[in-house]
């Protein structure tokens, strides 16, 4: 009797105090799911982009559709121009874009790259220890007998990119390295003349290209992952490399 | 063998008689490229007019290649019958009209002949581009001369055995192109004689809205009732009747808005029209696109009755998937209710682009997403995400079977194989 009135109180208690919590819980789950209310805005205009490439342009969990948040205007900009104008390959990006203007395309490069959103950590990397050493080396130094520049020459010394033109190259996985580098090798990735990238990749070997991103793809971000705002200083001995980039569109007329 | 010979002989003669008969339907209102042609330079007046006939004709969005420059071709367009890669319109002497006269030019227009003489295959619309003016002509003419040249060899086309040939050219003419500038018609008005020579004409509308047959011909005439675009497995709504596209209920104005801005209160345009709008369209006068509103609006319609309702499934497992679906990936922007949100995401409920028979669009647009046009009217769309990584071939056709039977629309259902064979067609 009395531990059948203990359970009733015990029942009682999960009544009082659980079950308004359960459904607190419950209702905050649900509108944590339900969609977030239509609004009038650029974040709205660009879940065309964000249904592929992750909410908030974070990065899709596949590791093909690369993070947008946070990477140089300049740089998204000219990714965009680069699918709608042939330089870059897929008919899906390219379709989606095709209609639209450049004052446009700029304002959702610009939308993108002012997002401050967190990194997922990097995954360890499970490559040989003396693959990382290599790596870090082409990444840190460069290999001047190859007249190879170090990655951080242009990509800035955190490597998080340089404003406005020069991506990071932390927080991307392997794979999406690998094959972005692959397919500049291959020359179904460009960029605007002078194509400087492709002068770097054509030296750089298969092994060079999968030692570089897995061991890029293995270091964790720094504090703060915003791109420098301007170049580092030139290594002694090292030359300036002069990459094309795209003008940014002069007036907001709707025009191509 | 008397028999034999008398047959030969006949079939000789009947050969050299088609051949006369094809050889005279190809030159019909021909082109004298050798007469003496005044050579005053253009004034800025006649170069500006061609400059707006080129975007009315959406000249440059054929004859540019990806991100290449501008009226120097290379374009390959895919037919059924190989491609067909656009030529050079830049006046380059070797490689573009640098050489041509405006009587060369005007007959690869009117008679769709090279400088040379030779057959040009109708992927250049010449069927439509026939009824342009000869003044208008010259003003495209020195339009064309003015840009600055591009050296561009142009590419050999790569078309199949027999479609290649300049004698299987001639009959396909023969049979299905005949040369005559738009002749008014004194019943009607100025206006809409305007849109009439408009929309038939540069407008070149009949080459995606009008049927073609197996041969790539449009033999019914200019009805615009409708085609599939070859190759693309879009389709070119019927603009004659009201269960598609048609407008003849329309407000004039909302017609003028959807060539202009991509976007009306009625329906916005997307897939290869907004390619039109963004390029072409939005460019024209409201005078000119009023005037094509004028004649859109006053088509004969082609269908008077309703299509027959569709059997619709109320209840079951799949029925509950579907509307499972719809609202976990659609109703967001299209509302619980298909009521869509005004200026930004299309209604469903009561949309034809949802419930027209035929439903290659709604496939299309539903795989690969797709904005609105970029316009100065519209100048920030907003965007439809692709779906075609999400959503399989059987849940896509749940929820496009959804939409086109519920909140009052009563149109077939779609089924996986039909997502299947878009899919497919798309290389997705």
């Amino acid at each position: 009797m009395h531990e059948t009135c203990s359970g009733y109180s015990w029942l009682r208690a999960l009544a009082r105090h659980a079950l308004p919590a359960a459904l607190a819980w419950a209702a905050a789950g649900a509108a944590v799911a339900a969609p977030p209310p239509f609004e009038d805005s650029i974040a709205q205009r660009a879940m065309a982009c964000t249904a592929c490439h992750g909410p908030q342009g974070r990065a899709a969990p596949d590791g093909y559709y690369p993070r947008l948040a946070g990477k140089p205007a300049g740089y998204l900009y000219n990714q965009l121009l680069n699918f709608r104008d042939g330089r870059r390959h897929y008919g899906l990006m390219t379709q989606l874009i095709e209609p639209l203007s450049d004052a446009y395309l700029m304002e959702i490069a610009t939308y993108f790259s002012q997002l401050e959103v967190p990194y997922p950590a990097p995954l360890p990397a499970a490559t040989a220890p003396e693959v990382l050493r290599h790596g870090r080396q082409l990444v840190l130094e460069g290999d001047a007998a190859r007249q190879l520049p170090a990655c951080v020459q242009c990509h800035g010394q955190a490597m998080t990119g340089v404003a406005p033109g020069i991506p990071g190259l932390l927080g991307l996985p392997r794979d999406y390295l690998n094959a972005q580098l692959g397919a500049w090798k291959a020359g179904q990735r460009r960029a605007h003349a002078p194509d400087c990238m492709k002068e770097v990749v054509a030296r750089l070997t298969l092994e060079d290209i999968n030692a570089v991103a897995s061991w890029a793809a293995a270091q964790p971000l720094p504090a703060s992952t915003k791109p420098a705002s301007s170049l580092p200083p030139l290594p002694s001995g090292a030359s300036a490399i002069t990459c094309g980039s795209a003008t940014p569109p002069a007036s907001t007329k709707a025009q191509k | 063998m008397k028999k034999t010979l008398k047959f030969l002989l006949a079939l000789v003669v009947l050969a050299v008689g088609a051949t006369a008969l094809v050889w005279a339907l190809n030159v019909r209102d021909e082109v004298d490229v050798k007469a003496p042609v005044a050579n005053a330079a253009p004034s800025d007046g006649l170069i500006a007019r061609g400059a707006y006939l080129a975007r009315a004709g959406n000249c440059q969005t054929c004859h540019t290649a990806q991100g290449g420059q501008a009226f120097a071709g290379g374009r390959g367009i895919a037919t059924p019958f190989g491609t067909v890669f656009t030529s050079n319109l830049t006046p380059d002497d070797k490689t573009g009209l640098g050489g041509w006269s405006a009587a060369h030019f005007w007959r690869a227009m009117h008679n769709g002949r090279s400088k040379d003489g030779r057959l040009l295959y109708p992927a250049f619309p010449y069927t439509s581009y026939t009824q342009v003016t000869r003044e208008d002509s010259d003003a495209l003419y020195a339009y064309l001369r003015s840009l600055p040249p591009v050296a561009a060899p142009n590419l050999p086309h790569a078309l199949r055995f027999p479609y290649q040939s300049q004698a299987a050219l001639a009959v396909w003419r023969a049979l299905f192109f005949s040369p005559g500038v738009y002749e008014p018609d004194s019943a009607r008005s100025a206006e809409w004689n305007r849109g009439a020579y408009l929309v038939k004409g540069l407008g070149h509308c009949a080459a995606c809205h009008t049927a073609r047959n197996a041969l790539g011909g449009s033999d019914q005439g200019l009805d615009l009732a409708g085609g599939l675009i070859p190759m693309q497995n879009w389709y070119a709504p019927s603009l004659a009747s009201p269960y598609e596209a048609g407008v003849g209920d329309w407000d004039k104005q909302h017609i003028v808005s959807l060539l202009k801005n991509g976007v009306s209160p009625r329906a916005s345009v997307t897939g290869p029209m907004a390619e039109v709008v963004q390029r072409s369209t939005q460019y024209l006068s409201d005078a000119d696109l009023g005037a094509m509103a004028q004649f859109l609006k006053e088509l004969p319609p082609s269908h008077t009755a309703p299509p027959e309702p569709a059997a619709i499934k109320t209840q079951g497992e799949s029925v509950e998937r579907a509307a499972k679906l719809y609202e976990q990936h659609c109703a967001q922007c299209h509302g619980a209710k298909g009521e869509g949100i005004a200026n930004a995401y299309p209604a469903l409920a009561g949309n034809r682009a949802v419930t027209m028979g035929q439903a290659s669009n709604l496939v299309q647009i539903v795989l690969n997403g797709g904005y609105a046009p970029a316009t100065e009217g519209n100048p920030r769309p907003f965007g439809m995400p692709p779906f075609v990584l999400v959503l399989n071939d059987a849940d896509m056709g749940l929820v496009l079977t959804h939409i086109r039977q519920s909140w009052g629309n009563r149109a077939s259902e779609i089924t996986p194989l039909e997502v299947n064979r878009i899919r497919a067609s798309t290389g997705r």
